[in-house]
This record gives C-alpha cells, sequence and structure tokens, in this order.
C-alpha cells in the first residue's frame, strides 16, 4: 500500500522534472531558465528523499542536503551575474 | 501496515501532486514573474509536504528531515526574491496586461527626489 502510493508520487515529481526541463529548452529569457533549473532541482530533492525510502538508506538524504545547498548558491551566482556585480 | 504510515504516504503524494501544478504553472503562465511566482511558491510546499510524509513514515530520520525542511523553507523564497530582483534590473519586459508597476514607479520618484536635492 505505502510502495504503491510512493511510487506512483515519484511518478508525478518525474512529469513535473520532464515539463520544467521542456520550460528549460524554451524559455525565451535568462529567468525562465534559471527558475525552470530551480523547480527541477527542487523536485530532485523530493524525488531523492523517496528513493531513499525504497533504498532505506539514511545516508541518502545528505546527498539531498548538498544538492539543495548547491542548487541554491547556483541561483544566486546567477543572479548577481546578472546585476552586473560579479 | 500501520495508519501513521498510510497518512504519510497520502501526503507525499499530496506534495508530488504540488510539484505537479507548479511546473504546469510554469509551462503556461504569461511572463517570467508569473513563472518565478508560480514554480517556486508551489514547488516549495510540495517539497514541505513530501519531506513531513517521509517524516510520517520513516519517524527515525527525523533529524534530517527536519534540517532539510527548514533549509527549504529559507533558501527557496531568497533566491525567488533576488531573482526577481535582478530580472527587473535587466528589464525583461513584463507581460502585455500589466496594469501597474509600483517597483519602477517607486524608483523613478527616488531618482527625481535625488535630483532636487542635488540642485539645492
Amino acid at each position: 500500500m505505502v510502495e504503491t502510493i510512493l511510487t506512483i508520487a515519484a511518478g508525478i515529481m518525474l512529469v513535473a522534472i520532464i515539463l520544467a526541463i521542456i520550460r528549460f529548452v524554451k524559455g525565451p529569457s535568462y529567468t525562465d531558465r534559471i527558475i525552470a533549473f530551480d523547480v527541477m532541482t527542487i523536485s530532485s530533492l523530493a524525488i531523492i528523499a523517496t528513493v531513499a525510502y525504497f533504498a532505506n538508506r539514511i545516508i541518502y538524504l545528505d546527498i539531498a542536503m548538498v544538492y539543495g545547498i548547491l542548487s541554491f548558491l547556483g541561483v544566486l551566482i546567477v543572479a548577481r551575474y546578472l546585476e552586473k556585480g560579479l | 501496515m500501520n495508519l501513521l504510515a498510510v497518512i504519510g504516504a497520502f501526503i507525499t503524494l499530496a506534495g508530488s501532486i504540488f510539484l505537479l501544478l507548479g511546473s504546469i504553472g510554469l509551462l503556461r503562465m504569461p511572463d517570467p514573474y508569473n513563472r518565478i511566482q508560480a514554480g517556486t511558491k508551489a514547488s516549495t510546499l510540495g517539497t514541505i509536504l513530501t519531506f513531513t510524509g517521509i517524516l510520517l513514515i520513516v519517524p527515525g530520520w527525523w533529524g534530517k528531515l527536519l534540517i532539510l525542511i527548514i533549509s527549504v523553507i529559507i533558501t527557496n523564497p531568497v533566491s525567488s526574491h533576488v531573482l526577481a530582483r535582478a530580472s527587473h534590473y535587466i528589464k525583461v519586459p513584463l507581460t502585455k496586461s500589466t496594469l501597474v508597476d509600483k517597483y519602477r514607479d517607486e524608483e523613478e520618484y527616488i531618482a527625481v527626489n535625488d535630483k532636487k536635492s542635488d540642485n539645492t
């Protein structure tokens, strides 16, 4: 029961990442691409947490932490570059 | 099968639906500011709900999941705010049905006042 629902949830998150990739390829301005990248990484955090349940390993949550911090820093650096502060 | 795990699974499903709605908003909204709004707010709520669901399914992992939830709550609005400010700075055009842009009005007001204070 629990595993079936979590599999469906992981599939829905994967569809969300694919829709964000479409916006990442199509997006006419820089802002669209960065925000699509942000949505992709945030959805990946949720998928990593689900996979950590399936594999029954707590160490995957550490990977999710590092990934979230790196995506935050990436968005911050690109925004700083667009403001010509870099 | 205990009840808490089933409730957690349904909360995870709700979180994934919020993530999907955020991505659909990312595709359908007309200009970059609306896309920032749709993408960031919905995906923040979806991720928090997903982590809460995993927390209910596996209660032994509460420490790291709590750190993840707090870091998502802190970092995601900051990144969306910085991105909106940068895209207003490089003058990304708004959609055609926009009525007011108070941020630009305020900047013009400050510029006019600075010029006045320089003259006197």
